[in-house]
């Protein structure tokens, strides 16, 4: 089954079957349609592409390798594998999605360009793509957030963004989210929205989505080069709003691979939501009773989000993927065992994906399967809040 | 779909009101007396009066009436208390439930468009149900003669003007500037031009809110429009504890504005 093909195949555009949509104010309808006219174009422009693929090459360093894990394969009784996204410029997948977008507002003739950020990665890749390409940045972040990546703050000072920090509601990625929409309701005409996951309205899902492709598709690749043509059995990715599983997903989508997402606990959009609309789309949401959006809770700044992509949504539906949680302890220890085991220190996003790795080999994964997991991205930026974490569980890293 | 093969109860009302349409924005559950606002609104010459419904994530909405939702959430208040409260409503003008989608979808369209009939609302306006998804939540309300109204922008190009406008029941809500709602050093001719633009397409009454933030502003558009919403001004006199009193003062100054952009 194609990714593509359920989306392509629905009369409504922008539906991943009941999900998705364009749940927008009036004024951003028109920029939204516009924005998928010229996307549709830039992708098929082979020059768009080749300008895209140079930079991945040559700026951001892809390919990013695909690594063995041999001590925790050991130790586990799967093969693991890693997609190293944490090796791209910047230190995480973000980047893939925001070169593509960055060139895309240039083509379109925009000046300036807003983005949401919540570990501040989609921001510093985006702060760092205006930089390159000469684009005035604002990036909205919640106070919450500002405070616990101060690190990520300060690079998108340096390359020369303006960090503006969010006080309502939760003060965290949602709330982020709906001031960058409130910006780009007034600024249209001159400003790029550049939506940092598969979410929002109509056609950020999509083409966020086929932005992060890259993953999967070189993936799919370097595994069957590893693996003598065959595909791994499982694939592991984790979910915030599901941008880098989305990428990795697109490109097993038609092997017989088990597609994992793993949601944070506290922000369990799939295990523990409903259907709802909100940021644009019809989607998997935690939500309350009379339909108020409720605050998700997670030590990853990046995974802290009460909805989901809506494909993921639909994926979900359909059986073809499985979203299943892991909590926050499980995360800390994840996080040592890798570093200590590899000698890659993951972003607390990322070892989500390895927390349920851990937790699942022999028994949910069987002794014996081939796993691919997405590294999405480094955890320097998350060094301050590890140290307290472990700290104050009495343990030392 | 043909609802606009009918007159809304709403629409009959402001076509048969021969004055300019002001149509004030109170937050249902704001504060324990919140119907009062809405009364003294009416008593000083509100047309009709918009009643929010407050939503966690209001994306059209600036800083004025965001805090008026955060202070009535905290207040315990869901779309059911909002419309238990309005049993107390002398019912003498039509409301307008403003509020968010999602909160329809959880109560169920049909639910909704029924207990809005039931409380004494005659339309909703939903701003993140934009022609591309309303559709059937249209046929929900039309089936219980709740009016639905759209909002254009002044971004709509024509072609969609004309749809919109052809969909809208009850009224055409028009935005007067590219923006979230809230008071703004108001250049008018941004509002003018809106509502000119759908003055030229629609018959139905063409009311423009979104930055009318002075009598002054409100007099000029009503000069070309049929009439004004004011939400932030009326939220922003509340939040300054100025209760009905205060309420009942505002509306009375743009109703006499009004008055002089003529009938
Ligand atoms: C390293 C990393 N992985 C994952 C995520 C979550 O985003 P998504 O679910 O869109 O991949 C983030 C978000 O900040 C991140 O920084």
């Amino acid at each position: 089954m194609s990714l593509t093909s359920t989306f392509m195949g629905d009369p409504v555009k922008g539906r991943f079957g009941e999900f998705g949509g364009l749940f927008v104010p009036e004024p951003i309808v028109p920029a939204c349609v516009e924005l998928e006219r010229a996307f549709t174009e830039a992708w098929a422009d082979p020059e768009f592409r080749r300008e895209l693929d140079g930079y991945l090459k040559h700026y951001v360093g892809r390919p990013s390798p695909v690594t063995e894990c041999r001590r925790l394969s050991e130790e586990l009784g799967v093969r693991v594998l890693a997609k190293r996204e944490d090796l791209n410029h910047t230190g995480s997948h973000k980047i893939n999605n925001v070169l593509g977008q960055a060139l895309l507002a240039k083509r379109m003739g925009k000046t300036r360009v807003i983005a949401e950020t919540g570990a501040g990665q989609h921001g510093v890749a985006t702060a760092t793509a205006c930089a390159l390409f000469g684009l005035e940045c604002v990036v909205y972040m919640g106070e919450v957030d500002v405070e616990r990546q101060q690190l990520n703050v300060f690079r998108m000072e340096l390359l020369g963004a303006e960090v503006r920090p969010v006080s309502s509601g939760s003060r965290t990625l949602k709330d982020a989210v709906n001031d960058a929409l409130r910006d780009w309701v007034a600024s249209v005409d001159t400003t790029y929205y550049c939506m940092g996951s598969v979410l929002g309205p109509h056609p950020y899902p999509w083409m966020v989505r086929e932005l992060q492709r890259v993953i999967g598709d070189e993936s799919l690749a370097q595994c069957r080069e590893l693996l003598d043509g065959a595909d791994p059995t499982h694939v592991v990715a984790c979910v915030g709003g599901g941008s880098n599983a989305a990428g990795i997903f697109a490109g097993f989508a038609d092997t017989d691979a088990a597609l994992i997402g793993v949601e944070a606990a506290g922000g369990a959009a799939i295990g523990a939501g409903r259907v709802g609309v909100v940021h644009g789309a019809k989607s998997m949401l935690l939500q309350d009773g009379a339909g108020q959006v409720l605050e998700a809770y997670s030590i990853s700044a990046g995974l802290d989000y009460p909805g989901i992509g809506p494909e993921h949504s639909h994926l979900a539906d359909l059986g073809r993927a499985t979203y299943p949680s892991v909590t926050d302890d499980e995360v800390i220890v994840a996080v040592r065992e890798l570093s200590r085991l590899e000698g890659l220190i993951p972003a607390l996003e990322s070892a989500h994906a390895f927390a349920y790795l851990f937790r699942e080999a022999g028994r949910g994964i069987p002794l014996g399967s081939t796993v691919l997991v997405n590294l999405s991205g480094r955890g320097d930026k998350d060094m301050h809040q590890v140290i307290t974490l472990l700290n104050g569980k009495g343990g030392k890293a | 779909m043909t609802t606009t093969a009918y007159l809304t109860a709403l629409e009959t009302h402001l076509r048969g009101t021969d004055r300019k349409l002001l149509v004030p924005y109170v937050t249902g559950g704001v504060s324990d007396d919140w119907i009062d606002y809405v009364h003294a609104a009416v008593d000083a010459g509100a047309d009709a009066v918009e009643i929010g419904i407050p939503f966690s994530d209001p994306v059209i909405d600036g800083p004025v009436i965001q805090a008026a939702s955060v202070r009535s959430l905290d207040r315990g208040t869901t779309p059911e208390s909002v419309l238990r409260d309005l049993a107390a409503y002398r019912r003498d003008v039509p409301l307008i439930a403003m509020t968010y989608y999602n909160l329809v979808l959880q109560h169920g369209q049909r639910e909704f468009a029924r207990d809005l009939v039931a409380s004494g609302v005659n339309g909703a306006i939903l701003p993140d149900l934009p022609l591309e998804e309303s559709a059937s939540w249209e046929a929900d309300a039309a089936a219980h003669g709740v009016a639905t109204v759209l909002i254009a922008a002044p971004s709509t190009p024509d072609d969609r003007l004309a749809a919109l406008c052809s969909r809208s029941t009850g009224f055409v809500y028009g935005m007067g500037v590219m923006g979230v709602t809230g008071e703004r050093a108001a250049p008018t001719d941004s509002a003018r031009d809106m509502a000119r633009r759908l003055k030229a397409v629609t018959d139905k009454p063409v009311l423009i809110g979104v930055g009318v933030s002075t009598k002054e502003n409100a007099e000029k558009v009503a000069g070309v429009a049929d009439g004004v919403i004011i939400g932030a001004p009326v939220m922003r006199r509340v939040a300054e504890a100025g209760g009905a009193a205060g309420v009942a003062e505002l509306i009375a100054g743009f109703r006499a504005a009004l008055d002089r952009a003529g009938g």
